[in-house]
């Protein structure tokens, strides 16, 4: 391999960066244009309505309407670039993190949290959204999304598919198959990885002494960059480059973005235990959605209208979710058995009758 | 009619299954140029492409992880675990996903596809090469688990599980391969789901499955010599279970043996011997007995035949079935089996 392709592989030495945390434009080495005002505020307005989801959902925990929730505040821009760098017909194969990028993808709320509320293991229609199930095994999901891109190019479409992992799925051996398996076949799959510093509460020094989780991707030929994960014109930018990449047949491609989980694991965890306050006040200072807002606003792209125009709009949206959420969900426990195979089998069939028993019995008394 | 073996039948099936259906791949590791270790895929890549037929990197998870976006593609993947325990590196992909799939999402997904699975010893295979891994796969809902016994099972029961719109993991009794049967491949179009009596008999039901069938068969013809009249089922789907045709012979005979190759402790034969209990009781005239490897990792090939169930292991079983309506000494004062 020619020198100049071994480095067309590797990342940026340094994470991309278009915006510093005060919203000015930075000088980008690697070549990333800004994203276009339309562009950004676009992703403003999603971050800004994802934000609110985010906290909604975490007080839906705390009046027990939510079994648990593991929160991605912190990790907006991440969540919003992923949702907008993808056509209607791509899809999205997300984890239990990636609640809010589903949100501005348009997938419904409230079938978002089916998993998480706890009255089915997934709500919405994967093939009408193009969304796959939240994925809680880590990277298993990786190589689905692999050979779902394959079967895509199979076809003859131009569909590319975007996997999202956390920094601890990495170690997964799963990550490093898909990898594998996605330049051996160049399927056009983008993995983004949100590297937040964190897995539950192992640092990042534990899951990879490499310089950046981005040149894992050489070791397998796939294409890959690092990039500031709160820069939203960052994310934008880096993620549109890799899936138009990825859809124009040159291969799998693999985003590293850091950034920060402001919150704990989720509501059942206690950060304080691993990681220090004055370490979640410094990533709190380089929050992405006010350093889009400074720069939109510095550079005459958004108004107070706007923005009280995206509150609005998310406010409107928590409202939503916290009366539909306040009602009890119908449970049918004899579905149980309805899709376990495609026709239940004989034993199956006795055991619905068993339940079903069961149930008129506990009605009776 | 021609001398077809097992390899040889599997392989003509799955030469048919594509060129019926476009949409299925066979894939895995060496199943392309060589065509399988076992010669099952053999001339497949040559017949129908490299794009049908295709070598992989040497990753289980990734090949049944692949597998399952093919699927959700609308593809119908085939693919091939090299040996028993090779396959356990793609364990949380089966479990966790393939079997799952269509459940987590009411339906609305699903990846139905075949993993190969050869199993068994018998063949003088060392180490990792000789598990009998079905009770692993078996104790998982939302799959199917077949394993045929001979060339023409073997056939057709492949159609059938590729044409199933569940996953199934189909087990390949290894030291089966080679064994040949005078028999035109054909399949009727029959579903995955029933057991077949391979030998009528009024004393005694022997059940098996894979390799354990043709031991139980010659067993059954020994036990003939000294009078006692067998029969003998071979399972051919664990999952689903046809208890339908296993309670019919168990109350007909009263008395009943399940054969494994696999270690007895936990292992499917103790579901069967449950079911039988549960729904023969009045008709048997003696317990339920097992007969399987010992509790032991499966040992190195030089000791393996002293490990397999044989006949006169199984024969032993049957001896004790009380035809004499005397208890079995085994069981009294607390003496081990």
């Amino acid at each position: 391999m020619p020198d100049s392709a071994v480095q067309d592989l590797l990342p940026s030495p340094i994470p991309v960066r278009l915006l510093a945390e005060d919203g000015t434009v930075v000088d980008c080495p690697a070549g990333y244009g800004r994203p276009s005002t339309e562009q950004l505020r676009a992703a403003y307005r999603r971050m800004v309505v994802g934000r609110r989801f985010d906290t909604q959902a975490t007080a839906l925990t705390k009046q027990g309407r939510l079994a648990v929730y593991p929160s991605s505040r912190g990790q907006e821009a991440c969540q919003i670039a992923a949702a907008l760098a993808l056509r209607a017909d791509d899809w999205l194969f997300p984890t239990y993190r990636d609640c809010m990028a589903l949100v501005a993808r348009g997938v419904d709320p409230v079938e978002t949290l089916t998993l998480l509320r706890g009255d089915w293991h997934n709500g919405y229609d994967p093939a009408a959204v193009k969304v796959a199930p939240l994925c809680t095994p880590l990277a298993t999901h990786a190589l689905h999304a692999t050979g779902l891109a394959s079967a895509m190019r199979r076809k003859g479409a131009d569909t590319v598919v975007l996997a999202l992992v956390g920094d601890g799925a990495t170690s997964e051996g799963d990550f490093h198959e898909a990898l594998n398996f996605a330049a051996v076949f160049s399927a056009p799959v983008v993995f983004l990885v949100q590297n937040n510093g964190y897995a539950i509460s192992v640092p990042l020094s534990r899951q990879s002494a490499a310089p950046s989780l981005a040149y894992k991707g050489i070791g397998y030929g796939v294409h890959s960059e690092q990039v500031d994960g709160n820069d939203p014109a960052a994310m934008l930018a880096v993620l549109g480059d890799a899936v138009e990449r990825a859809r124009g047949g040159g291969g799998p491609f693999l985003v590293e973005a850091h950034t920060y989980r402001i919150e704990a694991h989720t509501n059942a965890d206690d950060a304080s235990r691993y990681r220090d306050e004055a370490e979640v006040e410094r990533w709190l200072a380089a929050d992405p959605l006010s350093r889009l807002e400074k720069h939109l606003r510095d550079t005459g792209g958004l108004t107070d209208s706007d923005i009280e125009a995206a509150q609005a709009e998310a406010e409107g949206l928590a409202a939503d979710l916290r009366a539909r959420m306040s009602s009890e969900p119908r449970l049918d426990p004899l579905a149980l058995f309805d899709h376990v195979y495609a026709t239940p089998t004989p034993q199956l069939a006795e055991q619905q009758d068993l339940l079903a028993g069961e149930l008129k019995a506990q009605e009776g008394s | 009619m021609t001398a077809t073996s097992m390899a040889q039948a599997l392989c003509a099936a799955l030469g048919d299954a594509m060129r019926s259906d476009d949409r299925v791949l066979v894939f895995g590791e060496d199943v392309g140029r060589l065509g399988g270790v076992f010669r099952v895929t053999d001339g497949l890549t040559a017949q129908f492409g490299d794009q049908r037929c295709f070598d992989t990197p040497l990753a289980e998870a990734g090949i049944v992880g692949y597998a399952v976006g093919l699927a959700m593609g609308g593809f119908l993947p085939v693919v091939e675990m090299q040996f028993d325990a090779f396959a356990y590196p793609a364990f949380e992909q089966i479990t966790s996903h393939v079997a799952k799939i269509r459940n987590r999402t009411r339906g609305r997904l699903s990846a139905p596809m075949v993993i190969r699975v050869p199993y068994g010893g018998g063949i003088g295979g060392v180490e990792h090469h000789c598990d009998s891994s079905e009770a692993y796969y078996t104790h998982t809902p939302g799959l199917k688990v077949v394993t045929p016994a001979t060339a023409g099972d073997a056939y057709c029961l492949l159609r059938a599980a590729v044409a199933d719109p569940d996953p199934v993991v189909f087990l390949e009794p290894k030291k089966l391969y080679w064994s040949k049967e005078d028999i035109d491949l054909a399949w009727d179009g029959e579903p995955l789901g029933r057991a077949m009596v391979r030998r009528t008999g009024k004393d005694a039901t022997l059940i098996g499955y894979g390799p354990s069938v043709p031991v139980a068969l010659d067993a059954a013809e020994l036990a003939a010599a000294d009078g006692i009249d067998l029969e003998v089922v071979d399972l051919r789907s664990l999952v689903p279970f046809d208890d339908e045709t296993v309670t019919a012979s168990v109350r007909k005979t009263g008395r009943c043996v399940v054969v494994q190759e696999a270690a007895g402790f936990s292992g499917f034969g103790a579901e069967v011997a449950a079911r039988v209990q549960e729904r023969c009781f009045h008709s048997l005239a003696a317990p339920v007995i097992r007969v399987a490897g010992f509790d032991i990792p499966f040992p190195p090939p030089m000791l393996e035949h002293s490990h397999l169930p044989g006949v006169d292991r199984i024969l032993d079983a049957v001896d004790r079935l009380q035809f004499a309506d005397e208890p079995d000494l085994r069981y009294l004062s607390g003496v081990r089996p």
